[in-house]
Protein backbone atom coordinates (compact mmCIF):
# COMPACT_ATOMS: atom_id res chain seq x y z
CA UNK A 1 0.00 0.00 0.00
CA UNK A 2 1.17 3.50 -0.88
CA UNK A 3 -0.12 5.87 1.85
CA UNK A 4 0.40 8.89 -0.41
CA UNK A 5 -1.79 7.36 -3.12
CA UNK A 6 -4.56 6.57 -0.61
CA UNK A 7 -4.37 10.11 0.73
CA UNK A 8 -4.57 11.55 -2.77
CA UNK A 9 -7.55 9.36 -3.70
CA UNK A 10 -9.39 10.38 -0.52
CA UNK A 11 -8.82 14.02 -1.39
CA UNK A 12 -10.27 13.54 -4.87
CA UNK A 13 -13.20 11.52 -3.57
CA UNK A 14 -13.96 13.84 -0.67
CA UNK A 15 -13.93 16.98 -2.85
CA UNK A 16 -16.54 15.43 -5.12
CA UNK A 17 -18.55 13.91 -2.27
CA UNK A 18 -18.79 17.01 -0.08
CA UNK A 19 -19.56 19.35 -2.98
CA UNK A 20 -22.07 16.81 -4.36
CA UNK A 21 -23.81 16.68 -0.98
CA UNK A 22 -23.78 20.47 -0.74
CA UNK A 23 -25.26 20.95 -4.22
CA UNK A 24 -27.83 18.23 -3.56
CA UNK A 25 -29.08 20.47 -0.75
CA UNK A 26 -30.72 22.63 -3.44
CA UNK A 27 -32.93 19.78 -4.63
CA UNK A 28 -36.50 20.97 -4.23
CA UNK A 29 -35.32 24.46 -3.23
CA UNK A 30 -33.85 25.92 -6.44
CA UNK A 31 -35.36 29.19 -7.71
CA UNK A 32 -36.90 27.48 -10.77
CA UNK A 33 -37.52 23.86 -11.67
CA UNK A 34 -35.04 23.93 -14.57
CA UNK A 35 -32.26 24.93 -12.16
CA UNK A 36 -33.43 22.33 -9.69
CA UNK A 37 -32.90 19.58 -12.26
CA UNK A 38 -29.62 21.01 -13.50
CA UNK A 39 -28.18 21.21 -9.97
CA UNK A 40 -29.36 17.69 -9.22
CA UNK A 41 -27.55 16.49 -12.34
CA UNK A 42 -24.35 18.19 -11.20
CA UNK A 43 -24.69 16.75 -7.70
CA UNK A 44 -25.20 13.25 -9.08
CA UNK A 45 -22.20 13.60 -11.41
CA UNK A 46 -20.03 14.55 -8.44
CA UNK A 47 -21.32 11.80 -6.19
CA UNK A 48 -20.75 9.30 -9.01
CA UNK A 49 -17.17 10.53 -9.32
CA UNK A 50 -16.63 10.30 -5.57
CA UNK A 51 -17.71 6.65 -5.61
CA UNK A 52 -15.04 5.84 -8.19
CA UNK A 53 -12.28 7.64 -6.26
CA UNK A 54 -13.31 6.29 -2.86
CA UNK A 55 -13.72 2.71 -4.12
CA UNK A 56 -10.16 2.85 -5.46
CA UNK A 57 -8.96 4.47 -2.22
CA UNK A 58 -10.49 1.59 -0.27
CA UNK A 59 -8.82 -0.99 -2.50
CA UNK A 60 -5.41 0.69 -2.22
CA UNK A 61 -5.78 1.04 1.52
CA UNK A 62 -6.36 -2.72 1.78
CA UNK A 63 -8.41 -2.66 4.98
CA UNK A 64 -11.59 -3.81 3.32
CA UNK A 65 -13.35 -0.44 3.43
CA UNK A 66 -15.81 0.14 0.60
CA UNK A 67 -16.72 3.51 -0.93
CA UNK A 68 -19.81 3.56 1.31
CA UNK A 69 -17.77 2.78 4.41
CA UNK A 70 -15.41 5.63 3.62
CA UNK A 71 -18.25 8.06 2.90
CA UNK A 72 -20.46 7.23 5.86
CA UNK A 73 -18.18 6.05 8.64
CA UNK A 74 -15.40 8.59 8.75
CA UNK A 75 -15.60 11.70 10.92
CA UNK A 76 -14.87 15.27 9.85
CA UNK A 77 -11.16 15.20 10.76
CA UNK A 78 -10.71 12.16 8.49
CA UNK A 79 -12.10 14.01 5.46
CA UNK A 80 -9.57 15.40 3.00
CA UNK A 81 -11.62 17.83 0.91
CA UNK A 82 -10.55 21.42 0.29
CA UNK A 83 -12.32 23.99 2.50
CA UNK A 84 -13.94 25.66 -0.53
CA UNK A 85 -16.39 22.80 -1.14
CA UNK A 86 -17.74 22.81 2.41
CA UNK A 87 -18.70 26.49 2.25
CA UNK A 88 -22.47 26.87 2.84
CA UNK A 89 -24.86 27.13 -0.12
CA UNK A 90 -25.86 30.69 0.84
CA UNK A 91 -27.74 32.44 -1.96
CA UNK A 92 -27.56 31.49 -5.64
CA UNK A 93 -24.55 33.74 -6.21
CA UNK A 94 -22.72 32.02 -3.33
CA UNK A 95 -23.51 28.59 -4.75
CA UNK A 96 -22.58 29.48 -8.32
CA UNK A 97 -19.43 31.32 -7.26
CA UNK A 98 -18.27 28.34 -5.22
CA UNK A 99 -19.13 26.02 -8.09
CA UNK A 100 -17.32 28.07 -10.71
CA UNK A 101 -14.12 28.56 -8.70
CA UNK A 102 -14.04 24.84 -7.96
CA UNK A 103 -15.09 23.64 -11.43
CA UNK A 104 -12.42 25.74 -13.13
CA UNK A 105 -9.78 24.13 -10.89
CA UNK A 106 -11.32 20.65 -11.03
CA UNK A 107 -11.28 20.65 -14.83
CA UNK A 108 -7.58 21.55 -15.05
CA UNK A 109 -6.73 18.97 -12.40
CA UNK A 110 -8.69 16.21 -14.16
CA UNK A 111 -7.04 17.08 -17.47
CA UNK A 112 -3.66 16.65 -15.85
CA UNK A 113 -4.71 13.40 -14.17
CA UNK A 114 -6.03 12.01 -17.45
CA UNK A 115 -2.35 11.59 -18.36
CA UNK A 116 -1.58 9.77 -15.10
CA UNK A 117 0.74 6.79 -15.18
CA UNK A 118 -1.79 4.98 -12.97
CA UNK A 119 -4.33 3.57 -15.43
CA UNK A 120 -7.17 3.63 -12.91
CA UNK A 121 -6.55 7.29 -11.99
CA UNK A 122 -6.36 8.17 -15.66
CA UNK A 123 -9.61 6.32 -16.42
CA UNK A 124 -11.59 8.00 -13.65
CA UNK A 125 -10.17 11.40 -14.59
CA UNK A 126 -11.15 10.98 -18.23
CA UNK A 127 -14.71 10.06 -17.33
CA UNK A 128 -15.02 12.92 -14.84
CA UNK A 129 -13.41 15.45 -17.18
CA UNK A 130 -16.27 15.17 -19.65
CA UNK A 131 -18.82 15.88 -16.93
CA UNK A 132 -16.85 18.70 -15.36
CA UNK A 133 -16.34 20.42 -18.73
CA UNK A 134 -20.11 20.92 -18.70
CA UNK A 135 -20.22 21.94 -15.02
CA UNK A 136 -17.76 24.77 -15.57
CA UNK A 137 -19.64 26.04 -18.62
CA UNK A 138 -22.84 26.21 -16.60
CA UNK A 139 -21.40 27.75 -13.47
CA UNK A 140 -19.35 30.22 -15.52
CA UNK A 141 -22.46 31.25 -17.44
CA UNK A 142 -24.27 31.92 -14.18
CA UNK A 143 -21.43 34.00 -12.78
CA UNK A 144 -21.59 36.07 -15.98
CA UNK A 145 -25.37 36.47 -15.87
CA UNK A 146 -25.47 37.42 -12.22
CA UNK A 147 -22.42 39.69 -12.48
CA UNK A 148 -23.65 41.37 -15.64
CA UNK A 149 -27.29 41.32 -14.53
CA UNK A 150 -29.06 43.78 -12.28
CA UNK A 151 -27.41 46.04 -9.75
CA UNK A 152 -28.57 43.69 -7.01
CA UNK A 153 -27.34 40.49 -8.66
CA UNK A 154 -24.00 42.16 -9.44
CA UNK A 155 -23.62 43.14 -5.80
CA UNK A 156 -24.45 39.65 -4.57
CA UNK A 157 -22.09 38.00 -7.05
CA UNK A 158 -19.20 40.30 -6.15
CA UNK A 159 -19.85 39.73 -2.43
CA UNK A 160 -19.86 35.97 -3.00
CA UNK A 161 -16.54 36.12 -4.85
CA UNK A 162 -14.94 38.28 -2.18
CA UNK A 163 -16.11 35.84 0.48
CA UNK A 164 -14.94 32.73 -1.38
CA UNK A 165 -11.64 34.01 -2.71
CA UNK A 166 -9.58 33.31 0.46
CA UNK A 167 -10.48 29.64 0.00
CA UNK A 168 -8.83 29.39 -3.43
CA UNK A 169 -5.24 29.50 -2.18
CA UNK A 170 -5.45 25.95 -0.87
CA UNK A 171 -6.23 24.70 -4.37
CA UNK A 172 -2.72 25.52 -5.57
CA UNK A 173 -0.53 24.63 -2.62
CA UNK A 174 1.23 21.26 -3.02
CA UNK A 175 2.32 19.27 -0.01
CA UNK A 176 4.48 16.15 0.35
CA UNK A 177 1.68 13.90 -0.91
CA UNK A 178 1.30 15.90 -4.13
CA UNK A 179 5.04 16.12 -4.67
CA UNK A 180 5.56 12.38 -4.10
CA UNK A 181 2.81 11.45 -6.56
CA UNK A 182 3.94 14.04 -9.09
CA UNK A 183 7.42 12.54 -8.97
CA UNK A 184 5.93 9.13 -9.82
CA UNK A 185 3.85 10.56 -12.67
CA UNK A 186 0.59 9.60 -10.91
CA UNK A 187 -0.64 13.10 -10.09
CA UNK A 188 0.61 16.64 -10.59
CA UNK A 189 1.88 19.56 -8.54
CA UNK A 190 -1.01 21.88 -7.88
CA UNK A 191 0.95 25.04 -8.66
CA UNK A 192 1.01 23.93 -12.30
CA UNK A 193 -2.77 24.41 -12.54
CA UNK A 194 -2.80 28.03 -11.50
CA UNK A 195 -2.16 29.76 -14.84
CA UNK A 196 -4.90 27.96 -16.74
CA UNK A 197 -7.31 28.47 -13.83
CA UNK A 198 -6.47 32.17 -13.63
CA UNK A 199 -7.01 32.64 -17.36
CA UNK A 200 -10.45 31.06 -17.25
CA UNK A 201 -11.48 32.91 -14.08
CA UNK A 202 -10.25 36.26 -15.42
CA UNK A 203 -12.11 35.72 -18.69
CA UNK A 204 -15.40 35.00 -16.94
CA UNK A 205 -14.98 37.82 -14.40
CA UNK A 206 -14.24 40.32 -17.17
CA UNK A 207 -17.37 39.31 -19.06
CA UNK A 208 -19.31 39.43 -15.82
CA UNK A 209 -18.02 42.96 -15.09
CA UNK A 210 -16.77 41.67 -11.73
CA UNK A 211 -13.53 42.61 -10.01
CA UNK A 212 -11.03 39.88 -9.25
CA UNK A 213 -10.47 39.93 -5.47
CA UNK A 214 -6.92 40.57 -4.29
CA UNK A 215 -4.86 37.58 -3.23
CA UNK A 216 -4.47 38.11 0.49
CA UNK A 217 -4.33 35.75 3.42
CA UNK A 218 -5.64 32.32 2.43
CA UNK A 219 -7.39 29.63 4.45
CA UNK A 220 -6.00 26.12 4.30
CA UNK A 221 -6.10 22.83 6.17
CA UNK A 222 -8.95 20.87 4.59
CA UNK A 223 -6.61 18.60 2.65
CA UNK A 224 -4.97 17.49 5.87
CA UNK A 225 -8.20 17.12 7.86
CA UNK A 226 -8.47 20.54 9.53
CA UNK A 227 -11.94 21.72 8.59
CA UNK A 228 -14.33 24.56 9.29
CA UNK A 229 -17.31 23.89 11.53
CA UNK A 230 -19.52 23.65 8.43
CA UNK A 231 -18.29 20.21 7.43
CA UNK A 232 -19.61 18.45 10.54
CA UNK A 233 -23.15 19.62 9.76
CA UNK A 234 -22.91 18.40 6.17
CA UNK A 235 -21.63 15.03 7.34
CA UNK A 236 -24.22 14.72 10.12
CA UNK A 237 -26.99 15.02 7.56
CA UNK A 238 -25.30 12.73 5.05
CA UNK A 239 -24.24 10.05 7.52
CA UNK A 240 -27.10 9.91 10.03
CA UNK A 241 -29.16 7.21 8.32
CA UNK A 242 -26.40 4.68 7.59
CA UNK A 243 -25.01 5.22 11.10
CA UNK A 244 -28.40 4.69 12.71
CA UNK A 245 -28.96 1.43 10.80
CA UNK A 246 -25.54 0.30 9.56
CA UNK A 247 -26.65 -3.05 8.15
CA UNK A 248 -29.73 -1.70 6.38
CA UNK A 249 -29.99 -1.91 2.61
CA UNK A 250 -32.19 -0.06 0.15
CA UNK B 1 -39.92 27.48 -5.78
CA UNK B 2 -41.23 30.94 -6.47
CA UNK B 3 -43.71 31.19 -9.33
CA UNK B 4 -43.31 34.92 -9.48
CA UNK B 5 -39.67 34.81 -10.63
CA UNK B 6 -40.29 31.88 -12.91
CA UNK B 7 -42.90 33.85 -14.86
CA UNK B 8 -40.36 36.57 -15.53
CA UNK B 9 -38.39 34.21 -17.77
CA UNK B 10 -39.64 33.61 -21.32
CA UNK B 11 -40.90 30.23 -22.41
CA UNK B 12 -38.91 28.13 -24.90
CA UNK B 13 -39.99 25.12 -26.95
CA UNK B 14 -37.52 22.26 -27.04
CA UNK B 15 -36.87 19.97 -30.01
CA UNK B 16 -34.63 16.93 -29.78
CA UNK B 17 -33.18 14.73 -32.48
CA UNK B 18 -32.61 11.37 -30.91
CA UNK B 19 -30.40 9.85 -33.58
CA UNK B 20 -28.82 10.27 -36.99
CA UNK B 21 -31.26 10.27 -39.87
CA UNK B 22 -34.21 11.23 -37.68
CA UNK B 23 -35.81 14.62 -37.49
CA UNK B 24 -36.05 16.93 -34.49
CA UNK B 25 -39.15 16.26 -32.46
CA UNK B 26 -40.95 18.55 -30.06
CA UNK B 27 -40.46 17.21 -26.55
CA UNK B 28 -41.77 20.01 -24.33
CA UNK B 29 -41.04 23.47 -23.09
CA UNK B 30 -39.08 25.23 -20.37
CA UNK B 31 -38.28 28.66 -18.95
CA UNK B 32 -34.88 30.29 -19.39
CA UNK B 33 -33.58 33.87 -19.34
CA UNK B 34 -31.80 33.60 -22.71
CA UNK B 35 -30.95 31.27 -25.58
CA UNK B 36 -27.69 29.91 -24.17
CA UNK B 37 -29.27 28.95 -20.87
CA UNK B 38 -32.33 27.58 -22.66
CA UNK B 39 -30.02 25.13 -24.45
CA UNK B 40 -28.34 24.18 -21.18
CA UNK B 41 -31.65 23.75 -19.43
CA UNK B 42 -32.94 21.64 -22.32
CA UNK B 43 -29.92 19.40 -21.89
CA UNK B 44 -30.53 19.10 -18.16
CA UNK B 45 -34.30 18.67 -18.31
CA UNK B 46 -34.84 16.60 -21.45
CA UNK B 47 -31.68 14.61 -22.22
CA UNK B 48 -30.83 13.14 -18.82
CA UNK B 49 -31.43 9.61 -20.03
CA UNK B 50 -29.40 9.79 -23.18
CA UNK B 51 -32.31 10.78 -25.41
CA UNK B 52 -30.52 13.32 -27.54
CA UNK B 53 -28.02 13.74 -30.34
CA UNK B 54 -29.02 17.32 -31.11
CA UNK B 55 -31.15 19.98 -29.45
CA UNK B 56 -33.00 23.00 -30.80
CA UNK B 57 -34.73 25.62 -28.70
CA UNK B 58 -37.00 28.34 -30.00
CA UNK B 59 -38.83 31.11 -28.19
CA UNK B 60 -42.46 30.03 -27.84
CA UNK B 61 -43.53 33.56 -28.81
CA UNK B 62 -41.71 33.13 -32.15
CA UNK B 63 -43.87 30.20 -33.18
CA UNK B 64 -46.66 31.10 -35.59
CA UNK B 65 -49.63 28.80 -35.04
CA UNK B 66 -52.69 28.23 -37.18
CA UNK B 67 -56.06 29.40 -35.91
CA UNK B 68 -58.00 26.47 -34.36
CA UNK B 69 -61.34 27.98 -35.48
CA UNK B 70 -60.25 27.55 -39.11
CA UNK B 71 -59.48 23.88 -38.60
CA UNK B 72 -62.40 22.70 -40.66
CA UNK B 73 -61.52 24.54 -43.83
CA UNK B 74 -57.83 23.90 -43.28
CA UNK B 75 -57.77 20.18 -42.69
CA UNK B 76 -61.29 19.02 -43.50
CA UNK B 77 -60.85 18.70 -47.27
CA UNK B 78 -58.15 16.05 -46.80
CA UNK B 79 -60.46 13.72 -44.89
CA UNK B 80 -62.01 11.88 -47.85
CA UNK B 81 -58.89 11.68 -50.03
CA UNK B 82 -57.61 8.34 -48.89
CA UNK B 83 -55.81 7.88 -52.21
CA UNK B 84 -53.19 10.27 -50.84
CA UNK B 85 -52.26 7.83 -48.08
CA UNK B 86 -49.61 5.27 -48.86
CA UNK B 87 -51.69 2.52 -47.25
CA UNK B 88 -51.42 0.20 -50.25
CA UNK B 89 -47.70 -0.26 -49.98
CA UNK B 90 -46.15 -3.02 -47.91
CA UNK B 91 -43.27 -1.87 -45.76
CA UNK B 92 -40.15 -3.96 -46.38
CA UNK B 93 -39.13 -6.03 -43.42
CA UNK B 94 -36.57 -4.47 -41.10
CA UNK B 95 -37.30 -0.87 -42.05
CA UNK B 96 -37.74 1.09 -38.86
CA UNK B 97 -38.04 4.66 -40.10
CA UNK B 98 -39.90 5.37 -43.29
Amino acid sequence: MDPALVEFLLRMGDNALVLGQRVAGWTGHAPVIEEDLALTNVALDLIGQSRLWLAYAGECEGRGRSDDALAYFRDAHEFRNVLLVERPNGNYADTMGRQFLFDAWHLELLRALAASRDARVSGIAQKAEREVAYHVRRSGDWVIRLGDGTEKSHGLMQAALDELWPYTGELFRSDDVDRALAAQGIACELESLRDAWSRRVDGVLAEATLARPKDGWMHSGGRSGRHSEHLSYVLAEMQSVPRAVPAERW
Amino acid sequence: MSGERHDAWPLWEVFIRSGHGLSHKHVGSLHAPDAALALQNARDVYTRRNEGASVWVVRSSDIVAGDPSERDSYFGPAEDKTFRSPTHYTVPEGVKNL
